[in-house]
């Protein structure tokens, strides 16, 4: 071992346990304080905006307070039952819903079918992926910009290139039954290319020889694909699927730069709805309550997939 | 049907040989074009000269006659350079602070016995389950408490330590051989020349990974700098982008959006397309943004 260790602790005797046990932990204490010096800057900034954020939630959304200056009063769990009555909130929580499936489901077939069809490298493979990559690392708000073009009526991209095919298009971000859907096509655009990165490392992991002796047996693409490729690449559907989920939750910016919820909050989402609360009606106690119960909705969601990630590494 | 075969010559893994990987490829190349139209459209609108008016503004054709017009006029509407610079300060000195708490915690544990080691790496495992983005409303107030609001270091605060990063230079720190920091030991370096000799110079890759991690996803934040920047000369990129794609739209001056879209996110792209391999390993290594 290459640092100072505690030295071997001494055994408690009979005649002065207690001095004893405060000596050991003085001791232990002495042995650990290298390293808690060196997690000391960490766990300060860890403390004030991850658990004390936490913290500081768990009681705003205990108290009223609706104006800077008016006084806090403790209102218990008004502010949770007034959230979960309040429509805006509930139909957030809906588009949420909708969103994160209609957005995961498809950028992870996407990401899957790019994978298999890009898992070899040579130089075409190569610029495809790039291709594809791209959009991961423009910020959504340049996207944003640009899809607003694209959906513009009339004159936008999509209305000048299908309007010649199809007479009657809709207003695609002013059609409260459209909206949402266009903003979903931003985010499987945007995330695909991400998503198709893990399965590219997964496909790295199924064993070529049992590739090539199904091959020899006469399995057909179909059969390898579902008895060897998708049994092998289940643990990266469901991180993949996390972190979908975990992004549906967490990028608004096309919310706010495209459609502020609207039309008639047709795509208000969680977060959005979280920060009206909190900078548009300045209701911090109605905005910490919708918090706590998104987290604890993502939390409950990751530990899930945690547990069955788990045991399915268990299995033969 | 030459082409196909050329493009499909040392086909996929999945399904070599067969009908339907050429036409999983070629679906995959149709898509791929289809990614690039959003990019295509930006380049050919930001050279289109805007007295082509309205309704060519949508043609994928480039214009005969280019101009940088479109650049000229975002260039005097929104304040790029100003912004530019915020956005490389917020991250360069959130990087900065990161690869030192990183660094000490990541080595405490890799390399050190404590008490409550166990305790602690679950409250760093903590941060990675519990969603920054979500946590905006408590830390807003958290940063006016300390007198940060529209400051550049309140926007950089809550991305100072990373559990992300702390993970990944443990990872890092625990594949370095014990014998060379055996050595240092004898020769009588301290605890942090050991760190700084060794460990750090012998982990550049990982650096360099999170690198490029935190740059990216910290170069594309909107909402959180959103909230603590009050004034219109500390906006970084992408907030200074989404005021002046408002400005410019009322105008319906989408050339100029497009060039303004054009600067916010080139640096970014020439960057990966230099150093693409390393970009896209990191993405793989990192998981979580």
């Amino acid at each position: 071992m290459s640092l100072a260790e505690p030295a071997a602790l001494p055994v408690a005797t009979s005649a002065a346990p207690r001095l004893d046990i405060l000596r050991r932990l003085i001791t232990r204490f002495q042995a650990s304080l290298p390293a808690y010096l060196l997690l000391l800057p960490s766990l300060v900034f860890l403390a004030l905006f991850t658990y004390g954020a936490l913290g500081r939630v768990l009681v705003d959304a205990l108290y009223q307070r609706t104006t800077p200056k008016a006084p806090v009063r403790f209102v218990g769990l008004d502010n949770i039952s007034a959230v979960l009555a309040d429509p805006a909130f509930t139909g957030a929580v809906v588009n949420n819903l909708i969103y994160a499936v209609g957005t995961a489901v498809p950028s992870i077939a996407l990401a899957l079918l790019f994978a298999l069809a890009l898992s070899r490298t040579h130089a075409v493979s190569s610029a495809l992926r790039a291709a594809l990559f791209l959009p991961v690392l423009i910020p959504m708000v340049a996207a944003s910009a640009l899809f607003m073009f694209i959906f513009l009526p009339n004159v936008g991209l999509l209305d000048y290139y299908i309007g010649r095919l199809l007479p009657v298009l809709p207003n695609w971000l002013g059609d409260p039954d459209v909206a949402l859907y266009a903003i979903m096509v931003i985010t499987i655009w945007k995330n695909a290319g991400y998503y198709m990165l893990f399965f590219l490392a997964g496909l790295q992991a199924v064993p070529e020889d049992v590739m090539e002796a199904a091959h020899l047996d006469g399995a057909g693409p179909y059969q390898r694909l579902r008895h060897i490729i998708l049994p092998e690449l289940k643990p990266t559907f469901l991180f993949v699927t996390v972190i979908a989920i975990l992004n549906a939750v967490t990028q608004v910016d096309h919310v706010f730069v495209m459609t502020q919820g609207g039309p008639s909050n047709s795509t208000n989402l969680v977060l959005f709805y979280i920060y009206q609360q909190a900078v548009e009606h300045y209701d911090i106690g109605k905005a910490s309550a919708a918090t706590l119960l998104t987290l604890a909705a993502l939390m409950g969601l990751t530990a899930l997939s945690f547990r069955t990630m788990a045991s399915r590494e268990g299995e033969p | 049907m030459k082409l196909i075969d050329w493009l499909t010559r040392d086909a996929p893994l999945a399904t070599r040989n067969e009908i339907t990987p050429k036409l999983g490829f070629l679906l995959t190349v149709l898509l791929a074009i289809v990614w690039l139209i959003p990019f295509l459209w930006m380049v050919v609108a930001t050279l289109r000269p805007p007295s082509d008016g309205i309704n060519t503004m949508a043609e994928l054709m480039p214009s005969l006659k280019p101009t940088l017009d479109n650049v000229r006029d975002a260039w005097e509407i929104g304040d790029f350079p100003r912004y530019t610079l915020n956005t490389t300060i917020i991250c360069a000195g959130i990087l900065l602070v990161q690869f030192v708490t990183i660094t000490l915690a990541g080595f405490a544990f890799a390399r050190l016995k404590f008490a409550g080691k166990t305790l602690i790496f679950y409250l760093f495992l903590m941060q990675l389950m519990l969603v920054p983005v979500l946590l905006i409303v408590p830390n807003l107030s958290l940063v006016a408490q300390l007198g940060l609001y529209d400051t550049l270091t309140g926007v950089m605060m809550p991305f100072f330590a990373s559990a992300f990063g702390t993970f990944l230079m443990r990872q890092a720190f625990e594949a370095i051989p014990t014998e060379l920091e055996d050595a240092a030991l004898i020769d009588g370096a301290s605890l942090i020349q050991r760190i700084r000799h060794i460990y750090v110079p012998l982990s550049m890759p990982s650096f360099s990974a999170f690198a490029i991690i935190s740059v990216t996803s910290h170069w594309n934040d909107f909402l959180w700098p959103l909230m603590v920047i009050n004034s219109p000369d500390k906006r970084p990129l992408t907030v200074g982008l989404s005021v002046f794609t408002k400005t410019a739209e009322g105008t319906q001056a989408w050339g100029t959006i497009a060039a303004g879209t054009l600067m916010v996110i080139a640096p970014l792209l020439v960057t990966f397309l230099v150093f693409q391999k390393r970009f896209i390993s990191s993405f793989v290594t990192s998981g979580i943004k």
